[in-house]
């Protein structure tokens, strides 16, 4: 049931450079939007936004996991959504006392 | 089928423990890779740290009748510390997994070891250095660390005690508990025999996979917490100091975030050995196999998200409070349905009460009174009163060692044949059972009314009004001592002296039993291919 | 449960898995150990979430105390290793030694550029007297002692984890170059891997968090 993608071509040289030059493009754009924010508290949302994008971009590209089955996905997404969760039932504290 | 007409184990055949390798003597078992002998290293170790775990809950029971007679106000802090250090990170956070899920797991899902004997073995390595190191902690210049297992900062920044070095040990334990739990989830992914599908696991196999994810998914918070204490007491990093702008009550989230699910950790393999226990001695099938399944993952999930309520008078938010309330109520859920499919299970069964089966009643209703108690904590308003009183401390002492302390016993008993190949005396296991028995109830049942009057935890000299059910406890841990003494002497004689065992003497249904007793080092001589589900007994009618 | 004799109508898995090499297990083995890491690190952002939302303002102005330059060519230099790490364990797939080799030691050097540049970062802080504990720090506001120290603790883990992953793909290089590792046993190179781009992944965050929220 778990994919075996050590039989699966790897991706190009030119396939990751194209990746990794769309990771510096975000890079400047990131930097761009924090210097040119006008609201403090969107320029966060922007910037995790863009990280969000460049992590994502990692995890697809050259961490394979476009490539990966069902497993290693929902497995990626259970620790992501534990953290997530962590963090939300914390702030429900912080917040409101 | 139940009654296994292979051939039992002649002597002249070999078992694991004749298997010769590269190194000799105590080597050949402590560079070993066998899961079976990393199982029996880890079970020893583990009982050795509980008999210290006891002896210093004897300790403090004989303290709290006569303060001052025996330990100091500063050494009774001491001795609690430890007594919770030890059976809670030396004991029963490893306890059933690295015990009798390292053993068992491979053969139960038909594979020759696990999917990283390497890395088993380093967990071994890490526990055994991780307890030295505790350990260390209690012996070196600087005093033992009086905080409680809890390290609540600020206490745990400022103490001369020697926190970094007992708070480093454990941090080594629980890169021992997160490799283990990694190697047990990959395991059942990748390990199963053919035929081996999710839903013919046996539930011991389920549990131990969610169990791991736990164990991945909770402890690294513990890490970091562990981290964050040691930044602050050598370089005063101040995350939960107010004059530095931190905040205690985030140690406890982030203590508790870990340490709420830990209670899962140790639980849920243990609710797995009692599911593998009922079909067997009830002859008959599970009640409710997916049922079971979808409960242990749920307890696991749900238990993720509760450990609010370890802090209900912390000062938290009212809204907290009131979430981590409602979720607590939820994860009751599913430990219930398995209570209820448990018994169900024994309905119109042919019943043998042997030993694993006694001790895993008990457990059924030791756990009960345990988990119907934590719904009275877990509500908030009687939990304003009771918390850090003995209420406290007689639920989790029910739900751990009555549900998980006497799981492990029922899974060493039940087990005991397949992993020695040999059999204990029955009578003197039942009788002493019941002085275990009789001695726990005694013990802890007192401290749910001392609680229920008042009488706080963590307390060197107690106010005089609670003196008289305090004599009753403390008699009780006398009684249950006995009962430890004479399980443990009928096991370690049956070790040497115990006539010869079959392959199957219980007539159990899963792998384990197919095989000989000991199992040979390779397992299986052919993987087995399986057509059908784990307890092949009679089906209900 | 009714046992029979082996055969082939099991799972393939559980068939390369039991008797050979199980790519497939050891990734998911490191996927698994990168979720420890993950929730390793989580615990210091749940941390500077709630201190964030404590103290805006403090932690606004103290990011503008950071060198952006600096923290800017260390982000280029991680995404830069990332692509030659991943063009390594490509190489090596397609069975070019020689090329997976230098994209190996050129991973290493970015890693160490990173480290050393780092190392300038925090000297001119320390220089500064803005160290965890230091008078200077314990002097300012709550919201900067609590941003400068999570700048020192998470930028130190996470250079740790950079030093470990340095130290992993050297083993590795000398695995490539023995012969360890090549076109058909690429699971240490693949893994590793995997190491390095969470190592930057953890960056990626840290970067906005700690220059560029200004």
């Amino acid at each position: 049931m778990d994919r075996d993608t050590s039989r699966e071509p790897t991706a190009g040289y030119v396939h990751y450079a194209l990746i990794w030059a769309a990771l510096v493009a975000l890079l400047i754009m990131t930097i761009a939007v924090a210097r040119l924010s006008l609201l403090a508290n969107y320029s966060v949302l922007g910037s995790l936004s863009i990280a969000t994008v460049k992590a994502g971009l990692v995890l697809i590209y050259f961490m394979h996991l476009k490539h990966e089955g069902r497993v290693v996905k929902g497995m990626l997404l259970l620790a992501v959504a534990a953290l997530f969760f962590i963090i939300a039932l914390t702030f429900v504290d912080v917040w409101y006392r | 089928m139940t009654e296994r007409t292979l051939d039992d184990k002649a002597p002249e055949e070999s078992s694991f423990y004749d298997e010769k390798g590269k190194y000799s003597g105590v080597l050949a078992w402590l560079m070993s890779t066998d899961h079976k002998r990393i199982g029996l290293m880890y079970l020893g170790a583990l009982l050795s740290f509980f008999s210290v775990g006891v002896t210093l809950g004897v300790l403090i029971r004989l303290s709290l009748i006569a303060p001052g007679a025996i330990l100091t106000a500063q050494q009774y802090n001491e001795v609690f510390t430890v007594h919770g250090i030890v059976q809670i990170f030396l004991f029963i956070i490893p306890g059933i997994p690295v015990a009798f899920g390292n053993f068992f797991l491979p053969i139960m899902i038909g594979a020759r070891d696990v999917a990283f004997p390497r890395l088993n073995r380093l967990t071994l390595w890490l526990y055994l250095a991780g307890a030295a190191i505790v350990l260390l902690s209690l012996f070196i210049k600087g005093a033992p660390p009086d905080t409680g297992w809890t390290f609540y900062a600020p206490y745990s920044i400022q103490t001369k005690a020697n926190v970094s070095l007992a708070v480093f040990g454990v941090f080594v334990l629980g890169f021992s508990s997160i490799f283990t739990g990694l190697n047990f989830v990959t395991t059942i992914h990748r390990m199963r025999a053919p035929g081996m599908k999710w839903f013919r696991l046996p539930l011991f196999v389920w549990t131990l996979y969610a169990t791991g994810w736990v164990q991945i998914l909770a402890t690294p918070v513990l890490a970091i917490t562990l981290v964050f204490i040691v930044l602050g007491r050598v370089f005063g990093v101040g995350f939960f100091d107010p004059s530095k702008g931190g905040d205690p009550i985030l140690y406890e989230h982030l203590f508790w975030v870990y340490s709420h699910p830990a209670v899962y950790i140790m639980v849920l393999p243990a609710m797995g050995i009692i599911s593998e226990i009922m079909p067997t001695f009830s002859r008959r099938n599970i009640f409710g196999y997916k049922a079971i399944v979808f409960s242990a993952l749920a307890i696991a999930s749900v238990g993720y998200f509760v450990w609010g309520h370890h802090m209900f008078t912390s000062g938290m938010s009212d809204t907290a409070r009131i979430v981590f309330s409602f979720i607590t109520f939820l994860v009751a859920v599913p430990s219930g349905v398995k209570v209820f499919n448990w018994v169900a299970t024994l309905y119109k069964g042919s019943i043998e009460v042997d030993s694993p089966l006694l001790f895993a009643l008990s457990f059924i209703f030791l756990f009960s009174i345990g988990g119907l108690t934590g719904l009275i904590v877990g509500s908030l308003a009687p939990n304003l009163h009771v918390h850090g009183t003995y209420f406290i401390v007689a639920h989790f002492h029910y739900v751990m060692f009555g549900g998980v302390g006497f799981s492990f016993l029922a899974g060493l008993h039940y087990w005991f044949p397949k992993m020695f190949g040999r059999m204990f005396n029955e009578k003197i296991a039942k009788i002493g059972w019941f002085f275990f028995f009789i001695g726990f109830n005694v013990l802890y049942f007192s401290m749910f009314i001392l609680g229920y009057q008042g009488m706080p935890r963590r307390y060197f000299e107690p106010p005089p009004q609670y003196h008289g059910w305090s004599v009753v406890s403390t008699v009780g841990s006398w009684l249950l001592a006995v009962g430890l003494i004479i399980i443990f002497s009928n096991l370690i004689r049956a070790l040497f002296k115990g006539p010869s065992a079959s392959s199957n003497p219980w007539g159990g249904g899963t792998l384990e039993w197919s095989i000989p007793s000991p199992p040979p080092a390779e397992n299986f001589i052919e993987i087995p291919v399986v057509e059908t589900g784990p307890y092949g007994h009679r089906e209900r009618e | 449960m009714a046992i029979g004799k082996e055969s082939n109508t099991g799972a393939a898995a559980s068939a390369e898995a039991q008797e050979g090499i199980d790519y497939t297990g050891k990734k998911i083995g490191m996927w698994l150990f990168l979720f420890t890491e993950l929730l390793f690190f989580g615990g210091m952002f749940l941390l500077y979430s709630v201190f964030r939302s404590q103290y805006p303002a403090e932690f606004h102005a103290a990011a503008q105390e950071e060198n952006l330059l600096l923290g800017s060519i260390n982000t280029t230099v991680l995404l830069t290793s990332s692509l030659t790490i991943a063009v390594a364990i490509a190489a090596i797939r397609k069975g070019n030694k020689m090329l997976s080799l230098y994209m190996q030691a050129a991973t290493i050097v970015f890693g160490i550029c990173f480290l050393v540049i780092k190392y300038f970062e925090w000297s001119a802080k320390i220089s500064m007297g803005i160290y965890p504990d230091s008078p200077a720090l314990l002097n300012r506001e709550k919201g900067d002692i609590l941003f400068f120290s999570l700048y020192y603790v998470m930028t130190g883990i996470h250079g740790v984890h950079v030093l470990i992953g340095v130290i992993a793909i050297a083993i590795m290089f000398v695995y490539t170059r023995r012969g360890v590792i090549d076109r058909d046993n690429f699971a240490k190179l693949e893994n590793t891997g995997l190491y390095w781009h969470f190592v930057d992944i953890v960056w990626i965050y840290l970067f906005p968090l700690f220059y560029l929220i200004t």
